[in-house]
């Protein structure tokens, strides 16, 4: 069971009272964009075995968006942060660093 | 006019717990930036009452500010004063970016009461309701099996739930069948 504690209300949320968003921290091309910009953020998603850095929403709670760093292949959760950013927190990145030296999530390390 | 009623009328049941539809409750759903001091003032000047904590819910005899997300409030006043306190609100908040809507009938409350209430709640919301972890003073939005709910405690023994009037049938079943007698867990 993945449970995640939503960044706005404190509550550790079991994986039933949210609903999933897919990847993070998507960089949207739209007008003037080129077809390959918009083909890949359109289609080219990360499917990794490992860290991964995903957008939630507490569904069935407050209502709000936020973001979430785990593992895919063990459900760790490295910790949560909300949306209102572009990139993860430091002090995410530097736990994951601790945990799993050598990890990599597009342009990330 | 017609009379209003609440959505199962006074339905009770008696099992392992007491659950009972708590008939007409008024309800304002108050959205905006709680941060603002206007908006302190007009909650206090509606309720009596000061901002609830963040998850937090703080009552008086005649009402209560339950905190439902970062920019919203649920604010529980008597039924036929639903009409004034909002029109207050709205007069208070005109120059604030805020909305504050009458929910009244849109919603069912139930309680929930007897000394297996915790359990019997646990056994229908992914929420760890033990004692210590769930106290009097609380709000917590959830899921109760299929649908939306929302529950604090009145004390020890009593809980009040809310959710949408269109499934309020859906929740008093599941509740009377999560009292019926004999079901008793003693998980707490």
């Amino acid at each position: 069971m993945l449970m995640l504690e939503c960044p706005y209300c404190g509550v550790t949320a079991d994986e039933t009272e949210l609903s999933p968003g897919g990847e993070a921290h998507l960089t949207r091309f739209g007008p003037g964009a080129s077809d390959d910009e918009f083909h890949d953020y359109l289609f080219m998603r990360e499917n990794p075995k490992g860290v991964h850095f995903e957008r939630w929403r507490h569904a069935y709670g407050c209502g709000k968006w936020f973001h979430a760093a785990r593992a895919t292949d063990t459900l760790e959760v490295f910790g949560t942060y909300p949306a209102q950013t572009t990139k993860p927190p430091q002090e995410i990145l530097d736990k994951i660093s601790a945990k799993r030296p050598g990890w990599t999530w597009r342009d990330l390390k | 006019m017609s009379k209003p009623v609440s959505a199962l009328n006074g339905a009770q049941f008696h099992g392992i717990a007491e659950v009972r539809d708590l008939g007409l409750q008024g309800m304002i759903t108050l959205r905006g930036d709680l941060t603002k001091p206007k908006l302190k003032s007009a909650v206090k000047s509606v309720t009596g009452l000061a901002l609830p904590k963040t998850g937090g819910i703080l009552s008086d005899e005649t009402g209560s500010v339950a905190w439902m997300s970062p920019d919203e409030l649920l604010l529980l006043v008597p039924y036929a004063e639903v009409d004034a306190h909002l029109a207050t609100l709205q007069k208070d908040l005109a120059k604030e970016h805020s909305l504050a809507v009458n929910v009244s009938d849109a919603r069912a409350m139930f309680s929930l009461s007897g000394p297996k209430a915790r359990e019997v709640l646990a056994k229908l919301v992914p929420v760890d309701l033990s004692p210590g972890a769930f106290e009097p003073g609380m709000m917590r939005r959830t899921r109760m099996a299929q649908v939306a709910a929302a529950f604090w405690m009145m004390d020890e023994d009593t809980f009040h739930i809310i959710c949408f009037r269109s499934v309020a049938r859906y929740v008093f079943d599941l509740l009377t069948v999560a009292a019926q007698e004999g079901s008793e867990v003693n998980a707490f």
